[in-house]
């Protein structure tokens, strides 16, 4: 079976198309960037601080008056919500005054006074201090990751390919977490890894592809870079998408079963994998094509072996 | 061609069954047992086995399966198995020297037992359990050893007859001299007591200045530590908890990981207890230099009691509780100096009054504007005063506690006091009904989506599509084995990665079968595609699987708890599948077609 024509030549990057995509792809960066600086994440409590409550109930819960319970106590800040099920509920708290031990007996009290048969499922409390740490060193983790990937690709390919894969990378990294800040989705600890996962899938895709473009360049002297670079990307189209394909399958399987915890987690991926396959179309290429690649630039120089001729 | 020699088709099938082998024990369920495990950490032996089943058996009921694993015994039951009776009669016996646990162990048989075998250990979020990360107070450990200098300080220089007087401030001990003579004398007496500490001369010529070298301050805050660590297992120990784990964690925090508790209100309060004992003398004439006056606890009264400390909590090294005469009392052991310091101080003030203070530090938070601070509040209390009587050492009783304090303050001196107050700063409880939900989720998110990805690959593929299935099978056998060997926690975040490699796996595949294709295409006769196929795409392989590879290395070292989960497994994922289906499912390919005239491909 095949998913498209065994030849296809699509101009990818043809300067018409190529405008488009680099319009599309500056308009998504944009964007996500501007909701990020005016609207900002809606941080978890790994992030933020504070408490978070899952609490199972035998029948389906009835938010107002465990919101009314919690009022009654002091903590009329609390956001209480629907977890996944009718029947569970997520209790979310800024951080609270007091001693930790106190404040969960009490919550706990509160909350069984309201139902004899609730169910703490989880607890966590996460102070502040732990929170900007763990936001501080998901921020370096991107960063040391990309540094390291613009290296390797430096040393296996050539400067302007390592260019190309870290704009495209920064491009998917960037728009997928615009999109949890568009979309108002819940930003925790598993989106960060989510987003560093989706960093190496994009990229696996610019390396198959960047791959290919170093095999043709060779393989097809004469043509133009775009040619090439043209050629190499029709070739690898069905890759492109087969992989695609298998991974969004698994995937969306996580999303719907993996339960509301991950979902945030799986979300991140899809969004990153659909960005990252058409960033490794298009970003990573175009920009290589920007920075003027050729086939000179992927030549090895030639080993001088004069030096072992003057040995004696 | 496309034939593997003999050795590696056997080497390929070798490597296939050690990966079984090793997946082998998760298959097996879990049923009740008890596990003890020496409280110091020694390893035990058939005898201390043979003794624990004799002591289970004696009871009227006999272990399933007895055996050692990692220094440790365990007692397997039939499933159904009440295991409180056995549990408690066995923490009665045996609970001072020993940590027992009812919990459950996977039901192997002996031989995958012998061969060292064991499944995936699960991490918190998998299993129910708490996860308490603590930060130890530095500030309070340089403090209290400076309080101890300043006593030193004081005491050296009075026997030494130099007028003198001490005061502490900022970590900074200032002793001022009544003559500018003594200068060089009181600069001995504090080489005698500390020759690494620093002194510097006051600004009066008769003054001096003295503080702890960094290399000091280091060394007591990992002093601190380490001797926090050392308490917390001791008194978690005590909690009946299998398997629990205390670890220290940068500077100045400490991990501590209790599996299967369900309700951390009654770990946390022997947890962050700081509950500590310090006996001093009434200063009857109330105007003695550094007496201060401590407040009673209710129905106690208010005393003045001396600066000298007679004994503290941390010379204390056994203690238990129990009733005299009605009531609750918490019988103390002292230490050799503790002894020598009680027994000096009965001597020289009997029928003097000496008071017992109870000391407890706890954090609580306060908002300050929009800013949360923390803030430590110390009590201390006197909860008994009562006169010498007779001259003792290092065995006396004290009383003044209710019956569930006395229990506590028993076992929290037995535990040994924290060097330093610790505090949480994040604590993380999973119930386990969330955990199996968890597991449940997790397995049913991995399951649909290896079907969807199998049935698209048989589809797309055909033949060769149903050896990438192959391929795709003993991977998740091989990412399960690896798992189980390195006895990594799996977590939520670490199935996700599983799932993840299920399908990001096959891409080696596609990129092999994509070239066949490419390669029949352009004319190639079906056996050279088939090998230049696998060849060609070798490199691009490589290059996407260790730039994952880099990632996934990133975020397992920076990432903390479950996103380590998935990081390893993703790394795993990388690594395993790399081998599957590169090398497994050539294996196959040329089993099935090498050598042989094809007129076509199956791909």
């Amino acid at each position: 079976m095949r998913l498209i024509k065994e030849k296809t030549s699509i101009d990818f990057l043809g300067p018409a198309r190529r405008k488009i995509a680099i319009a599309v792809s500056i308009l998504l960066v944009i964007a996500s960037l501007a909701s990020l600086a005016t609207r900002g994440l809606e941080f978890g409590i790994d992030f933020t601080g504070g408490i978070l409550l899952e609490v199972g109930y035998p029948a389906a819960a009835n938010l107002e008056s465990i919101r009314g319970d919690l009022a009654v106590e002091g903590y009329d800040s609390a956001q209480v919500q629907r977890f996944g099920a009718e029947n569970v509920v997520l209790v979310r708290l800024p951080p609270q005054e007091g001693n930790v031990d106190e404040i969960r007996a009490r919550l706990q009290k509160t909350l069984q006074a309201g139902d004899e048969g609730m169910v703490l499922r989880r607890v966590e409390f996460v102070s502040p201090q732990v929170g900007s740490e763990l936001a501080e060193s998901g921020a370096l983790a991107t960063v040391v990751a990309l540094m390291l990937i613009f290296v390797y690709v430096m040393i296996r390919f050539q400067w302007k390919f390592s260019a190309g894969a870290v704009a495209a990378l920064a491009h998917d990294a960037i728009v997928t977490v615009g999109f949890f800040s568009i979309f108002r989705f819940p930003f925790d600890l598993t989106v960060v890894a989510a987003v560093l996962a989706v960093i190496g899938y994009s990229l696996n895709d610019t390396v198959v592809a960047f791959d290919r473009i170093r095999e043709n360049f060779f393989a097809l002297r004469g043509k133009s870079a775009q040619e090439v670079m043209n050629i190499s990307i029709n070739e690898m189209l069905a890759r492109t998408l087969i992989t695609g394909i298998t991974t969004l399958l698994v995937l969306v399987a996580l999303l719907v079963l993996g339960g509301e915890s991950i979902a945030p987690f799986s979300i991140a991926l899809i969004v990153g994998v659909v960005i990252g396959t058409y960033s490794s179309i298009y970003t990573a290429s175009a920009t290589a094509l920007m920075l003027n690649v050729n086939a000179q630039d992927l030549i090895e120089p030639v080993k001088d072996t004069s030096l072992i001729d003057d040995l004696p | 061609m496309n034939k593997y020699p003999a050795w590696l088709n056997t080497l390929v099938f070798a490597i296939l069954v050690a990966g079984c082998l090793l997946a082998l024990p998760n298959l097996y369920g879990s049923v009740p047992a008890v596990q003890i495990a020496d409280n110091n950490g020694v390893g035990y032996e058939q005898d201390s086995l043979d003794e624990y089943v004799a002591a289970v058996e004696r009871g009227g009921i006999s272990p399933e399966a007895a055996y050692l694993q990692d220094g440790r015994a365990v007692l397997r039951f039939e499933a159904g198995t009440d295991l409180t009776p056995i549990g408690d009669a066995l923490k009665d016996r045996y609970g001072r020297l020993a940590n027992v646990a009812q919990t459950l162990a996977p039901q192997l048989p002996e031989w995958v037992r012998n061969a060292g075998l064991s499944p995936m250990s699960l991490g918190l979020d998998l299993r129910g359990g708490v996860y308490v990360l603590l930060e130890v107070d530095m500030n309070t450990a340089i403090e209290t050893r400076m309080a101890l200098y300043e006593q030193s300080l004081d005491d050296g220089l009075r026997e030494a007859k130099i007028r003198h007087r001490v005061d502490l401030s900022d970590r900074s001990i200032f002793i001022r001299l009544s003559n500018a003579d003594d200068l060089e004398a009181a600069r001995s007496v504090i080489e005698q007591i500390d020759a690494d500490i620093l002194v510097s001369d006051g600004t009066d010529g008769k003054s001096l200045l003295v503080r702890m070298s960094d290399a000091q301050i280091k060394a007591r805050q990992d002093f601190a530590i380490e001797q926090n660590i050392t308490t917390l297992r001791n008194r978690v120990n005590q909690l009946g908890v299998a398997e629990p784990l205390v670890q220290r964690q940068g500077v100045d925090r400490i991990v501590v990981q209790l599996p299967g508790v369900q309700d951390p209100n009654e770990i946390n309060k022997i947890l962050t207890a700081t509950a500590t004992l310090e006996f001093r003398m009434v200063d009857q004439s109330g105007i003695e230099p550094g007496s201060r006056r401590y407040p009673g606890r209710p129905g106690e009264g208010a005393q003045v009691l001396k600066r000298k400390v007679v004994a503290s909590g941390d010379q204390i090294v056994d203690a238990s509780s129990g009733f005299s005469e009605g009531r609750p009392i918490v019988s103390i052991n002292l230490d050799s100096a503790g002894g020598e310091s009680m027994l000096k101080n009965t001597m020289d003030n009997l029928g003097k009054p000496m008071s017992t203070v109870f000391i407890e530090t706890r954090r609580e938070a306060l908002k300050v504007g929009d800013e949360i601070e923390y803030r430590d509040i110390k009590t201390e209390e006197i909860i008994n005063t009562a006169t010498i009587q007779g001259i003792f050492k290092s065995k006396f009783q004290i009383s003044g506690l209710n019956p569930g304090e006395a229990h506590d303050l028993a076992l929290l001196l037995r535990a040994g006091a924290l060097a330093a107050p610790v505090f949480k700063i994040d604590e993380r409880t999973i119930g386990p009904s969330l955990g199996q939900d968890n597991i449940d989720r997790g397995f049913n998110a991995i399951k649909i989506g290896f079907l969807a990805v199998v049935l698209f690959m048989v589809v797309y593929y055909r033949a060769f599509g149903v050896i990438a299935n192959v391929a795709l099978l003993s991977n998740l056998v091989f990412i399960v084995a690896m798992l189980s060997l390195l006895q990594a926690s799996l977590t939520l975040p670490g199935i996700a990665g599983i799932v993840l490699t299920v399908g990001m796996a096959v891409d080696a595949n596609v990129l092999i079968f994509e070239r066949i294709r490419e390669e029949l295409a352009a004319g190639a006769a079906p056996q050279a595609a088939i090998n230049s196929g696998y060849e060609k795409a070798l490199s691009s392989i490589a290059d996407a699987n260790i730039t994952t590879l880099i990632a996934a290395i990133v975020l397992f070292s920076v990432g903390t708890g479950p996103i380590k989960g998935f990081a390893i497994t993703l790394m795993l994922g990388i690594i395993t599948s790399m081998f599957t289906a590169i090398v497994g499912t050539r294996a196959i390919v040329n089993l099935l077609f090498g050598g042989r005239k094809l007129t076509s491909v199956p791909v």
